[in-house]
């Protein structure tokens, strides 16, 4: 009498946690971790090779952006890669629709619902330099503050070149 | 305080397990527009659309899709999905002025998609392929109008 209670109100408090916190992270704000260097120095500034995991920067990432997909220069996202959807970048915004953007060989045009990502880091930084304009819908959520370690705990600034980009 | 979270926390529990249900596994859609005619009318369908396909990567060519529109995200727009990556697409460029046709290899992480009425449609000959990211889910079952309850038609020869 006593153990299949106990057991299906543990199974039911699992399932309402499990259920409103996947909310909460796809809906308001969630913490991602960040692998890489292509954002040095905002993010992982020293790559320690022997115990990545352990020191990678975590974020936090808001979601309220998403309602309508307005982002201005300099913010810093999260979107899925346009090559593979299973894969996440996280990626400085250059340039909104509208704009001209200035790579090496030329200049590029911005397209409707597009943006221009790139790297903070820009010698390793697989970004729109490679494949292109990215569509906003491909957006996850925008980067807000830096959680881990403790010890560069910050927000996240907005950070714009405006030397290669002309807007429309 | 105890009470109040009693009542209070099974309607947040049933609020979000709604979200939950309609953000991975599957919701209805209402659509609209000429562009899928004769599958699809001008005045409105209802559709159940399902999400499991898009995750589990069974989408198949031949499957009626909603993706957010590359044009403008905060719109989803309904196509038939014709072909994956690495397929190879011949498709009529302008139907209404000329026969020339294009064939193109879908590039990798993309699909590509055509409304079934070509005539009035913007679909992947006007804004490329579309990446795969972008799809949301698999229309599987028509609701509305009640004449065309059931599975969805193939596409028209």
């Amino acid at each position: 009498m006593g153990t299949p209670s106990v057991l299906w109100n543990v199974a039911k408090k699992c399932f309402t946690v499990g259920v409103i916190s996947l909310t909460v992270s796809d809906l308001f704000s969630s913490i991602v971790p960040v692998r890489g260097a292509s954002m040095s120095p905002t993010f992982n500034p020293k790559t320690n090779s022997l115990l990545e995991s352990l020191s990678d920067d975590r974020v936090l990432v808001e979601k309220l952006c998403l309602s309508n997909y307005k982002f201005s220069h300099g913010d810093v996202i999260v979107f899925c890669s346009p090559d593979n959807h299973k894969e996440k970048h996280i990626k400085r915004i250059v340039g909104l629709p509208g704009d001209w953007v200035g790579t090496i060989y030329d200049v590029v045009h911005i397209p409707e619902g597009h943006c221009w990502v790139e790297g903070d880091n820009l010698a390793s930084s697989l970004d729109s330099r490679s494949f292109g304009p990215v569509p906003l819908g491909l957006v996850k959520g925008r980067v807000t503050h830096i959680l881990w370690p403790p010890n560069r705990v910050s927000s996240v600034e907005r950070k714009t070149s405006r030397n290669r980009v002309s807007p429309s | 305080m105890g009470e109040w979270s009693s009542r209070v926390i099974p309607i947040v529990r049933g609020l979000c397990l709604l979200y939950v249900t309609h953000k991975y596994l599957g919701t209805t859609v209402v659509t609209y527009g000429p562009s899928m005619l004769p599958t699809l009318g001008i005045t409105g369908n209802v559709l159940l659309m399902e999400r499991i396909s898009t995750r589990t990567g069974k989408l198949r060519p031949g499957d009626v899709v909603f993706f957010r529109s590359p044009e403008n995200p905060r719109r989803v727009v309904c196509k038939r999905l014709v072909g994956m990556e690495g397929d190879q697409v011949t498709y009529v460029v302008d139907p209404k002025n000329s026969d020339k046709c294009n064939a193109i290899v879908v590039q990798k992480g993309h699909v590509w998609v055509e409304g079934d009425n070509i005539y009035n449609t913007k679909d992947s000959r006007n804004f490329g392929a579309v990446p795969y990211g972008l799809v949301e889910g698999k229309a599987f079952w028509t609701l509305l109008p009640r004449k065309d309850f059931g599975s969805l038609a193939p596409k028209p020869k």
